[in-house]
């Protein structure tokens, strides 16, 4: 108890050698010890990548980050609009569009009441814009806890806008994609909106304008088929996966094992499909010098 | 093939066999032969009446169905075929190259489904790799530049999902050809002959307008991926193809396309010959050299069929 009081006066200094060392005896021993009890819950976390122990209140700081292993968790869109966005200058567009069900879909209005109740969101995107590092830019972050992030009628349509949005003010627009991709329950309407982001994407380069998306885990199917593939600048999070076809379509459909790190960003870069992979740590600033560097004297 | 397809050719074989029988014999059974040849026409005409989602998905998909190759070789005249993406290599799953439609030059593209097992593995059952999709580009910005209309066939039951489409970029070369296709400068029609799988499809079939053959299909996803990623049980394709809207009377119905092509009694393969001439009779009617003069009110169109897609409440 004594211990931990004194991490919270100093969570810097927090590196828990302690239980990492009991752990790994336990793991020696075999034995399956229950958590430990002292800590109260949601204090600690264990990262799911390098099973290191870790602080919460550092995670978060940390924005999602592992401080031991560098593993970038997923993030939802308000935290990654507090990260890219300087205070209080965000403003959200179009919140009010609401998906309905246009094949009436069994399940799917339920699907979609759950999401909204869990996430608080009215879908799987935000788009608004503000100021980064005093850049002004038209943003959309998607959020892959609603629905998986897929791509429906709305979501398409909010990104059409943003695009449009950014066009007639001539500004840039940045998309973060975390996405499974089309929306299934809408059927072929989803699979239109790939035509239609696309479209929009065309529409802003025709007039000039700077669109840099950033693929976050997870960004596949209709959405890397897309919109998220057309950036005139493309960064990806580190170990971010990044494909066409799931991993288990895949190995279904050629009956073959797909190699580790396939389809993630390091693959993607290795493969020429990306410009950078930039650590969340550096995100705003890169994002900033880029903004800059696209702005006339 | 379908159930009622077997039925068909059962009676069918009945009556050859009675003709002979009746030569044989030298007896007359005309009369036997006009009540069978009679239900033989009604089985036929019941066919394409009562199919469901399922028996079109399963009519789409078939060896015997005609594929791009054999409505190109009736449509058009004189076509050439060009080969490569001029960046990695040639893929044998899309076609495409330069023909006539009557007196005009168009560039014609499809996807090609092989007709028997050998030829479905060189065609890769008609799943486009990355490079398919960029020879598709390059020819239809080659058709952009010597003012050719283009012409797609859509028949894959989606782009290659494979380790080698990834590296090459399969999401990309998708992407591309979407955002390059709404901007082409000179008139697209695309037409779903068959199967009209996914994004696969999607990557050729941008267009002014996208004609679908009555019994063909266009789905987000293969009925049966469908029911696997929703109920996690493949089997339940049926159900899926039923719920997910495929069917061409379904698309029309939603407003997401815009012309149905009948096909002849018993489907597109029981005569090649009557359903390349509704092809090219449909293609003859559409207004090419105009479109071609008013190149910005085509775009403008365009953009605003895509642009107006979607079902949400504001």
């Amino acid at each position: 108890m004594f211990k931990i009081n004194k991490v919270f006066k100093k969570p810097h200094y927090l590196i828990i050698q302690q239980n990492t060392s009991q752990e790994g005896q336990a793991e020696k021993n075999q034995e399956v010890q229950p958590a430990l009890p002292a800590i109260p819950n949601g204090l600690w976390l264990k990262c799911q990548n390098c099973g290191e122990t870790i602080y919460n209140k550092d995670f978060r700081q940390n924005h999602e980050v592992c401080q031991n292993c560098g593993y970038h968790y997923r993030m939802n869109a308000r935290e990654r609009i507090d990260l890219i966005m300087d205070t209080g200058t965000f403003k959200e567009i179009n919140p009010e569009l609401k998906s309905v069900n246009p094949l009436g879909f069994e399940g799917y209005d339920l699907k979609l009441a759950e999401s909204r109740e869990k996430t608080e969101l009215t879908e799987a995107i935000v788009t608004g814009y503000g100021k980064i590092h005093g850049h002004n830019s038209v943003i959309a972050v998607m959020d892959s806890r609603f629905m998986m992030g897929s791509m429906g009628s709305v979501v398409g349509e909010k990104i059409t806008r943003a695009f449009e949005y950014a066009t007639s003010k001539g500004l840039p627009i940045i998309i973060f994609t975390a996405s499974g991709g089309a929306r299934m329950q809408e059927g072929m309407f989803s699979l239109m909106q790939m035509a239609k982001t696309s479209a929009a994407v065309a529409k802003h380069n025709q007039a000039g304008g700077l669109y840099i998306s950033v693929l976050t885990d997870p960004t596949t199917g209709g959405v890397t088929a897309s919109f998220a593939m057309l950036g005139d600048i493309i960064l990806a999070e580190p170990r971010a996966l990044i494909g066409f076809a799931g991993k288990r379509v895949g190995e279904q459909t050629i009956r073959q094992k797909l190699p580790d790190g396939f389809q993630k960003a390091e693959f993607l870069l290795e493969h020429g499909f990306i410009d950078k992979i930039v650590s969340r740590d550096n995100l705003k600033l890169t994002l900033s010098r880029l903004l800059r560097l696209h702005i006339w004297p | 093939m379908l159930e009622r397809e077997k039925d068909i050719n059962e009676l069918r074989n009945k009556i050859e066999d009675l003709r002979k029988f009746a030569e044989e014999k030298k007896a007359d059974f005309s009369a036997e032969i006009d009540v069978l040849e009679a239900r033989l026409e009604k089985m036929k005409a019941e066919t394409i009446v009562n199919l469901s989602p399922m028996d079109k998905l399963t009519l789409s998909r078939m060896v015997e169905r005609p594929t791009s190759l054999d409505y190109i070789d009736k449509v058009f005249d004189g076509f050439i075929e060009l080969h490569g993406d001029r960046k990695f290599g040639d893929d044998p799953s899309i076609v495409g190259g330069i023909a006539r439609l009557r007196d005009m030059a168009v560039t014609v593209i499809g996807q090609q489904k092989g007709r028997n097992t050998k030829e479905n593995v060189k065609r890769n059952f008609g799943m486009p790799n990355p490079e398919g999709f960029r020879k598709a580009l390059r020819l239809m910005k080659q058709a952009e530049k010597f003012q050719r209309p283009v012409i797609c066939f859509i028949d894959t039951p989606g782009a290659d999902p494979g380790a080698g489409a990834e590296e090459r970029g399969q999401g990309e070369a998708i992407a591309r050809n979407l955002m390059e296709m709404v901007n082409l400068r000179t008139p697209v029609i695309s037409i779903v002959i068959g199967e009209g799988g996914s994004g696969g499809a999607l990557a050729i079939s941008v267009a002014d307008e996208i004609w679908m053959l009555e019994h063909s299909i266009y789905a987000i996803l293969s009925p049966e991926g469908f029911a696997s990623i929703l109920w996690k049980d493949s089997t339940r394709a049926k159900e899926a193809a039923h719920k997910m809207k495929i069917t061409a009377q379904d698309l029309l119905g939603l407003g997401l396309i815009d012309k149905i092509l009948p096909e002849p009694p018993g489907g597109a393969h029981t005569n090649l010959e009557t359903m390349a001439t509704v092809i090219k009779e449909e293609l003859m009617r559409v207004p090419f050299k105009t479109m071609l003069n008013d190149r910005d009110g085509l775009l403008d169109q365009r953009y605003a069929k895509y642009r107006k897609i979607g079902a949400y409440l504001e």
